[in-house]
Formats: C-alpha cells, structure tokens, sequence
C-alpha cells in the first residue's frame, strides 16, 4: 500500500468521522456548548476549524449555539452544532425558527439514554420522534442516521448538501456507540466528494424576495452582507419575508414549506436492504442497533433461515413506501430498537396491519445484542 | 473461509487498555489490510473499576462491532477476569498478570498466566508499558496481528520520545510468547 492511501486509511471514531466530513462538506461555523457523547466533534473542530480559516464558538449553552448557526448561516457560512438529548432538547425552539426561516444547517445529536440527563455515557435511540416533533408546529424536518463510522462521513456530507438544497435544518442522529467507536474508515481524496451549496438569485436586491414561492418550492437565497436588505422572522411571512396575518398567504407558505421536502422525498430518502431479496422474516433497524441487525441476519442466514434486513438511512422523511414494497413478500417483521418502540409504531403505521410486527428493544443503557436478535428470529421461524 | 476474531483487553482504568486496543486495531487496519473496530466501556467505571476495550478483527466487513464470543481474553486484574471471563469461547485464551489473577474460571480455553506488570517493570523499566508488554505476547500468542504493523502501529500512535520504550516493551512480550507457543 502506497503512503498516500495509507493516509486516506485511518482508524476513526463516529465523532471524529462526523467532524472530518462536516469539514469535507465545507463547514465553517462551528458553535456549541460540550456535551458527552458528543464533546469529541466539538474537540476536533475546536482545533482542525481556524486552519481551515474557520469559526469555533463555544457558547453559553445550546439555546444560543442553535442561535450562533442560524446567524452564521444566514450571512453564508455552511454551520452546525453538536449535543445530545438534554442540550437536543433546548435546541428545539430555535430548530423551529430554522424551518420557519428556511436557514439551511446542520444539527448533529448522539442519542444517550434519557429522558433529561439519562444517561450521559450509555447508548440509546430513543430520540426519533424528537428528531421529527421536538419543536411546534406542522414543520417538515429531514433526518439522517448512519451505521458504521464510514458513512458517518458520509452522511454528515450529505446533511450539509440537503440543508443547502432545501434551505432546512437537516438533523442527524448517532448514538453513543457509534459516536466511540473506532472503526477502519477510507476517507475520499479532496474532489472526490459532490458538495451542493444554496442557490443564489438572479433578481437584484430592489426585486428579490426571500421568500418566493418558487415551482421548486426552495426560494433562492442571499447572505446578509452581500447588498440585499430582508426581514428574518419566525413569525408567518408572505414572500417578502414580514409578517402577515392573511390566511391566503399563511396557507401558501406552510404548504411550500412542506411541498419542497414531499416533492423530493425520493431523493432524500434511502434505505438498505441486506439479504432482503427472498427474506421471509425482515428486521427493520437503523444506527448501531442496525450493526446487530446485521450480525444476526448473518447467523440466521447461516443456519438456513431466510432473514434480511431493511436499514433505514433516512429517518424523516419516513421510509414508508420503501418498506410497504415488501408487504406482499416478508411474512413477518422484527423492528429492532434501543428504545421503547418508537420505530416499530411508524413502522406499525406505514404496514397498515399487512403484516405482524415484532419488536425487539432495549432501554436500560447495553446495546442491543445480535443474539437477543437472533433468538427472536428463533422463536417466530 | 472469512474469520472474525475477538479480543477483549481488561484491567483497571489507567493500565493503558484503550491505547492498546486502539493500537490493535490501526496495525490491523493500517498496515495489515484487515477490517477492525475498538470499543471500550465509557463512563465513571472507567476509572478504578474493572476496565475493558475490546477489539474485533475479520477479513470483512464487520457487523456487530461488539465482542459476542470471545477468542482471546487479557486479564490484568483478579475482578476484570470474574467479570470478563464468561463471554470467552471454549476453544479461546485467557491470558492473565500472574501476580494479579490468582485464580481463572474452569473451562476448556486455554490458560497462560504470565508475569505481565513485573516484566514491564523489571524488563522494560517502566511498570507503565505493561500494556504494551501484552500486546508483544498477544502477537506472539495469537499471531492474528502481524508483528510489523504492530511495530508500526505503536511507533505512529505513541507518544513521542516514548518510541524506544515501548518498541523494547513490545519486543519483551513477542519473545516471551516465544516460549509458550
């Protein structure tokens, strides 16, 4: 091996992965407050950001770190943060603003056992529907979950790219072992990596507006200090960005803000299947619990039983027409999760009763097990 | 046929088991082109109590990056060898501080019992590098992790100045697994 390629070969952790591919992806704007199982992305970026030429703020807490990227967003940086439920948590009035404002950034949570401080070392994936309704309101969210340390990069690139895209705040979710773990990863060389960045308007600045009702439904946006003058308001705002109150204009708005991620939904959704071309018993998992998915999938593969696995890559929006393709096919499913049913209940939805649901979870801090899997598999062949 | 080999390393918080894990995996994944992953127990245990970092090493992609079934167990103290000792494979090793672990469990796993910690200390020089000590006899025991990329993985991953020590710490335990083996 050559010792260019042994460089791009390096041993990382999920955090330190994150922190390299939010770099790659061009992030600039790093603000937060350290928060355990995240403070390694904050280390990294607090070191690696000023020789990029970048900003590492830590600030007084996540309320203004939420705060810190918008702003920083807003006057063109690529921004993001890093937390975990408790800080997760105070983000989410802010992570409002964002949708409402349409302020492309990148929220990073790895999940530790809760509720409130929890567990602050232990692993958990209880925070997928905070992920999706932490803040008021109809809001359209997009949310990414990773499963090895590779595609925690990789991911964590793709964030940026679809908050650019869509003008959203994009949120992805690790948890605690994959934010620890080290892994083997082979990092892409400088160019290999497709970036997206915001559209920019053709109008000049007497004729822009911020808020345009495009056919996209993504209005072309400006950064603040680039001689356009706009109004930034969480409150509801018709396309010049202030506020009203006409019913007409309100319901415009939210329908757009909803149209640009639905309209998409199948560029933004991604799924996996493992060994699900002939599997009669399907798991459906994600993030590490994903990784024992897998594992037992192998063991019962290897014992003639025809498992697979459907790993879910994109939250929010809900894989859901992915995972009714197999209705006819999978006779039974297991959803495997490292908390009380979050996931089995969407999936429970998106099946409509097509098929029994099995649910293999796990809250009291240990990961899930292959074997716990495994057996489960056992009991339902 | 592809394999998937599972160490745990365990001591107490300070014996320098993360860093050895840590080194484990770049010399398998860095210079011996294998797949490899290391974990640790994380937290307030961490620290005095029974310590653990485990490493997984297979020709593959790795699933589950856990340890399940253990094929090699290093035990620096008697409470990390009753806690850890349950997950190793019949077929497997335990390999134990002789001084520290008085007594291992019954089973059909293979037993060396090795005076890690007075090696290092006497040996090497340095009490400290007892970890490193483990990793010479754990190539040497279980030749999963060629020799070289361990050579290399240490000197990359250790602090500097400190090279020369821990190379003479590693090459300590090889040559003792030597004369087990």
């Amino acid at each position: 091996m050559s010792n260019a390629s042994q460089q791009r070969v390096r041993v990382l952790t999920g955090n330190e992965a994150c922190a390299e591919g939010a770099l790659a992806a061009g992030m600039r704007f790093y603000a937060g407050y350290p928060i355990t199982p995240s403070s390694e992305i904050a280390e990294v970026l607090a070191e690696q950001l000023p020789r990029y030429g970048g900003v590492f703020i830590q600030m007084e807490d996540e309320i203004a770190s939420m705060g810190a990227i918008i702003g920083a967003s807003l006057a063109g940086s690529k921004a993001m943060t890093a937390t975990s439920g408790p800080g997760f948590s105070l983000m989410q009035e802010n992570i409002g603003y964002a949708a409402m404002a349409e302020v492309p950034c990148v929220i990073v949570n790895v999940m530790r056992g809760g509720p409130s401080t929890g567990l602050p070392t232990l692993p958990s994936q209880g925070d997928i529907m905070q992920a999706r309704w932490g803040t008021h309101g109809d809001h359209p969210i997009i949310a990414l979950t990773p499963f090895s340390v590779a595609e925690t990069f990789s991911l964590t690139v793709r964030a940026f790219n679809l908050a650019e895209q869509y003008r959203t705040p994009v949120i992805l979710l690790l948890d605690e072992i994959l934010g620890h773990v080290n892994e083997k990863v082979e990092l892409p060389k400088d160019g290999e990596i497709a970036l997206v960045n915001r559209t920019l308007p053709h109008d000049p600045p007497e004729r822009y507006l911020p808020y345009r009702h495009t056919e996209s439904g993504v209005p072309p946006m400006v950064s603040f200090g680039q001689g356009y003058r706009y109004h930034v308001t969480g409150l509801a705002h018709d396309e010049s960005g202030f506020p009203t109150n006409r019913a007409s204009e309100i319901e415009k708005l939210l329908d757009r803000l909803h149209r640009k991620i639905e309209q998409n939904r199948d560029h933004i959704v991604e799924v996996e299947a493992y060994e699900m071309e002939d599997a009669e018993i399907g798991l459906i998992s994600f993030g590490s619990s994903a990784r024992a998915s897998r594992h037992a999938v192998r063991l019962a593969r290897e014992a003639g039983k025809k498992a697979g696995l459907l790993r879910i890559k994109t939250l929010w929006p809900f894989p859901d027409q992915e995972i009714q393709a197999y209705g006819d096919r999978v006779k039974k499913w297991i959803v495997a999760e490292m908390n009380r049913g979050q996931l089995a209940h969407e999936v429970e939805w998106a099946l409509c009763g097509r098929a029994p649901i099995h649910r293999v979870t796990v809250y009291n801090g240990d990961p899930i097990s292959p074997l716990t899997i495994l057996n489960r598999i056992n009991q339902l062949d | 046929m592809s394999f998937r080999y599972e160490i745990r390393l365990s001591g107490e918080g300070g014996q320098g088991l993360v860093l050895a894990g840590k080194i484990l995996a770049e010399a398998a994944a860095i210079y011996d082109n294998l797949n490899a992953t290391q974990s640790q127990s994380y937290g307030p245990e961490a620290r005095g109590g029974a310590s653990r970092s485990e490493v997984i090493l297979s020709d593959e992609d790795i699933d589950y990056p856990k340890a399940v079934h253990i094929d090699l167990l290093l035990a620096l103290t008697q409470e990390s060898c009753d806690r850890y000792a349950a997950d190793l494979k019949s077929n497997g090793i335990l390999l134990v501080d002789q001084d520290a672990v008085l007594t291992t469990p019954e089973g059909s796993f293979k037993v060396y019992r090795v005076p890690i910690i007075q090696m290092a200390r006497d040996r090497v020089g340095r009490a400290l590098v007892a970890n490193i000590v483990a990793l010479g006899l754990i190539a040497g025991i279980a030749k999963i992790v060629s020799e070289k990329a361990l050579r290399q993985a240490i000197e990359a991953r250790v602090p500097k100045g400190t090279e020369e020590l821990n190379l003479k710490a590693f090459a300590v335990g090889l040559e003792h697994a030597k004369t087990l083996v």
